[in-house]
């Protein structure tokens, strides 16, 4: 009988520490979101959001950061997607079993652990000075894009696997080619996952500050980028910048900044989620 | 009809192998620009210099120790806080949180994932450092274990995720043998479920240590950038320099082609192929749980 | 597929948006474009200019970007800049690689700036020698018990290496200016990237000690008084005090072009030389040149 009791009181108190242990993870991350929120809400305005920064940025808006970011997010869709999503369907459809695909399943895991500043560092090398296409959102969307990359491609892969194999079979009997198969049948069922691995490797890559550090961000510029050799203002890096470079600079602009970033990186979370969910509740199978 | 559409195919089929082998391509291709910028610092600098205690760049001081043990110290740190708490998060989602708390938790981990390391290290300059201080009673916040907090806590998510996906993977059948044979459920987990999900736990805490060992802007805001040897003791509560920061505040200011340029290739080579150690690590490690899995089950 | 249009759509609908309040508000065609950069000392100076000149010159788009003096400098070497901001002179080096790379820099003093030497305000320490601060920096004095202050850690805090007003430090300060003086800073010395960080631990940090140009000292934190020998006099930095020379520790802040200027790039540099630019200079806490 005791022992069985000194069973149960190990388990609750196990229990315990693990709720506890749970909460002091989660717990922090809701309290740096309302935090952030509080401190940086007061700075939203339809002006903050659209006027261009003036009085060396310590005033006005955040427009060129925002729009800069769109283009980086663009650029760097541009370049990732198709390739990533045409790799994936490779890997999913195409490839058999030998070294040559494990090689290219450790080639994409390391791709995945490559540092941030790595991936600058070469993006520079190879795009900014070897290619001559300067400090740009072209080397920096470049540089982010093979970032990008893995994480796409594994989630597409994902997509593509879980689709059953019945519906390939029936589209063969059918007397569908390969390709038809995976165009009309197997993408479209796919679809759902690969957007929502899409979107999370997209946000990933517009919260990145050191990639684009010296390929393509820019402190301060009079006007919004008009082509893709310009370089351009973003939103992390513009944290960066005012919570570190600029004196004086109101803790209102660096936390509605920092709001700005988070927002824009929580909505596309919540985008991808709502996918997800939704797709898994219209499944055919 | 018949011979376009064929054509067609073809074309479209050789388009995707292409874009299949584009991972390996990629990986060489970076491989081969760390290795043409950063192998000349070998030949500017003595190998004796590298291994120096002091790094001082400009007054060409090129000892990359202090780096080391600064990247080595932080991420070691960092494992210690997301280990316990990652794990411990994982198998409370796993196995103890009912149904709607998992689907309340599981975004709520993902979203620090997706938290901007810049914005977490904006929040360590304004808050983490000043309590750190003051709670430590440290002559500065700025140190290690700021950095190791923070890292831990990007880390996080990492580790949960891949855990707790693994502890998913083992078979229910486990689990309803162990309490059929009278265990509790905290034993089931502990001496059943876990274990049987090892393999799955090691490659998240190695792909959470390569997270940590890779991280820069938060590191070059809360660490301090002091570039001391990070050897004794209480290192952990003392400013350090890693090599990410490093190569982060630098690389701007170095001329194209000199040897401060090469060395800071370097080290990024360096932080390559740590990554793909661990990588590869992680990845022989599932292999072979696998492969041993199948002689176990076949 | 039909929705990725629409939404493929709408992005290009919401990127375009984005532009057009940018044509709507330049009324002539921005025909010349200078970029300028460098200096992480003198960037919100060359903001502060960049948008005055601008606002007076319709034809005329000035972009700014920090980095450091040496980045700047790499960056006029590299030819991707006009000008370069610097707070302290082209090294030997550099100089050579100028040359290396066919490139003859012309160098415009703009501005001059006093070194301030910053501590937390409840810091009972008001004044100190230059030795005094050179010993602090290099690590022989560890305690601010030992310069009359309290039984206090002294955190040192500094610029990058890239920044030239390390360097400038490291060479008038630390080294008291004798080029045959090899100390170096502490290694214990925290690297912060930027002038704001300093600023930041300095408020908080009563251990403090820290050192940046007089413009980016906030006047919540202490300046300390710096005297050339033990006996004093101990001066306070100012406009009035570099110019005549008794502050000690103030330095030419330049910029940079490669070869003499023409066009655009040389009215910009004319027009910071004269009052109306040097005003801003002052404004903004820094010495403009008489």
């Amino acid at each position: 009988m005791k022992r069985s009791l000194d069973r149960s009181l190990v388990q609750r108190a196990g229990f315990s520490l693990l709720t506890l242990v749970t909460l002091m993870t989660v717990v922090p991350i809701l309290a740096v979101v309302v935090y952030i929120a509080r401190q940086g809400l007061p700075a939203i305005s339809w002006s903050f959001l659209a006027q261009m920064p003036g009085d060396g940025m310590r005033a006005g808006g955040i427009l060129p950061a925002i729009v800069g970011t769109l283009y980086l997010t663009l650029g760097t869709a541009v370049f990732s997607v198709p390739l990533g999503i045409a790799a994936a369907i490779y890997l999913a459809e195409y490839a058999r079993e030998n070294w040559l695909t494990r090689l290219i399943r450790i080639a994409i895991i390391n791709l995945a652990g490559i540092p941030s500043v790595v991936y600058g560092l070469f993006g520079l090398g190879l795009f900014v000075f070897f290619l001559k296409f300067g400090t740009s959102i072209l080397s920096a969307s470049l540089t982010l894009s093979i970032m990008t990359l893995p994480v796409i491609i594994s989630a597409a892969e994902e997509a593509l696997r879980s689709v059953p194999q019945a519906f390939r079979t029936v589209s063969i009997s059918l007397g569908g080619t390969r390709w038809q198969t995976i165009r009309r049948i197997i993408l479209p069922q796919a679809l759902p996952g690969i957007i929502t691995g899409v979107i999370l490797g997209l946000e990933r890559a517009a919260g990145e500050t050191a990639p684009i550090l010296f390929t393509g961000a820019a402190f301060f510029l009079p006007r919004l980028p008009n082509s893709p050799f310009d370089a351009t203002m973003a939103l992390p890096y513009h944290l960066f910048v005012t919570s570190t470079q600029v004196p004086n600079m109101p803790f209102q602009i660096q936390y509605g900044t920092a709001l700005v970033l988070l927002v824009f990186v929580l909505g596309m979370n919540v985008i991808a989620t709502v996918i997800r969910s939704r797709a898994r509740a219209k499944r055919q199978w | 009809m018949g011979k376009s559409r064929t054509w067609g195919e073809a074309v479209i089929t050789a388009v995707i192998k292409t874009c299949g082998y584009s991972a390996i391509v990629f990986v060489v291709l970076i491989f081969f620009f760390l290795l043409r910028e950063g192998l000349p610092a070998l030949a500017e600098v003595r190998l004796a210099d590298l291994l120096a205690v002091r790094w001082y760049p400009i007054e060409n001081y090129f000892g990359l120790l202090p780096l080391l043990t600064g990247s080595l110290i932080v991420t070691a740190g960092a494992m210690l806080v997301a280990i316990p708490f990652g794990i411990g998060t994982a198998v409370f989602i796993a196995e103890v949180a009912p149904r709607w708390m998992r689907e309340v938790l599981k975004p709520l981990v993902e979203l620090l994932g997706g938290l901007p390391s810049v914005m977490l290290g904006f929040l360590g300059i304004l808050v983490l450092a000043p309590f750190l201080r003051t709670f430590l009673n440290l002559p500065t916040g700025l140190t290690a274990l700021a950095g190791s907090l923070l890292l831990g806590a990007i880390a996080i998510p990492t580790v949960v995720s891949i855990t707790e996906d693994a502890l998913d993977a083992v078979p229910q059948g486990y689990r309803e043998g162990a309490l059929a044979l009278g265990a509790t459920k905290w034993q089931t987990i502990w001496r059943v479920t876990l274990p049987a999900a090892r393999s799955g736990a090691l490659t998240a805490v190695m792909l959470g240590v390569g997270r940590a060992i890779g991280e820069t802007m938060t590191v070059m805001m809360v660490t301090g950038n002091a570039p001391v040897l990070a050897v004794h003791l209480n290192s952990i509560v003392s400013p350090v320099r890693t090599m990410t920061a490093t190569i982060a505040a630098e690389m701007g200011e170095v001329a194209n082609g000199s040897t401060h340029y090469h060395v800071l290739f370097f080290i990024g080579l360096v932080l390559f192929v740590i990554s793909l150690a661990v990588n590869v690590a992680a990845s022989t490690v599932v292999f072979r749980q696998k492969k041993r899995a199948e002689r176990v089950l076949s | 597929m039909k929705r990725l249009a629409i939404f493929a759509l709408l992005m290009v609908l919401l990127v375009s948006c984005g532009s057009s309040p940018n044509q709507a508000s330049s009324r002539t065609p921005v025909s010349v474009y200078i970029q300028n950069k460098g200096s992480d000392t003198m960037v919100n100076l060359a903001l502060a200019l960049a948008e005055r000149y601008q606002a007076e010159h319709a034809g005329v788009s000035i972009s700014v970007t920090g980095g450091g003096s040496g980045t700047g400098i790499a960056a006029l070497l590299n030819k991707t800049v006009d000008i370069a901001n610097a707070s302290r002179a082209m090294t030997v080096d550099e100089e050579n690689q100028a040359t290396a790379s066919g490139i003859q820099p012309v160098e415009f003093v703009v501005s001059r700036d006093a070194i301030a030497v910053i501590v937390n305000p409840a810091n009972p320490v008001s004044q100190l020698t230059l030795q005094q601060i050179s010993d602090i920096y290099s690590g022989k004095i560890d305690n601010w018990s030992q310069v009359g202050g309290e039984d206090r850690p002294i955190v040192r805090l500094s610029r990058e290496t890239n920044s030239g007003t390390h360097v400038y430090f490291l060479q008038t300060v630390i080294r008291l200016g004798d080029p045959n003086n090899k100390t170096l800073f502490s290694t214990d010395t925290l690297l912060l990237p930027s002038s704001e960080g300093i600023v930041n631990e300095l408020r908080q940090n009563p251990n403090a000690i820290g050192y940046d140009g007089l413009g980016y000292v906030p006047s919540d934190l202490k300046v300390i008084a710096v005297g050339t020998a033990s006996g004093g006099p101990y001066v306070l930095p100012s406009i009035a005090t570099v110019n005549d020379g008794t502050y000690p520790v103030s330095r030419d802040l330049y910029m940079y072009t490669a070869g003499q200027p023409t066009g655009a790039a040389r009215a910009y540099l004319d027009w910071i030389l004269s009052p109306e630019a040097q005003q801003i200079v002052a404004d903004l806490g820094f010495v403009p040149i008489k």
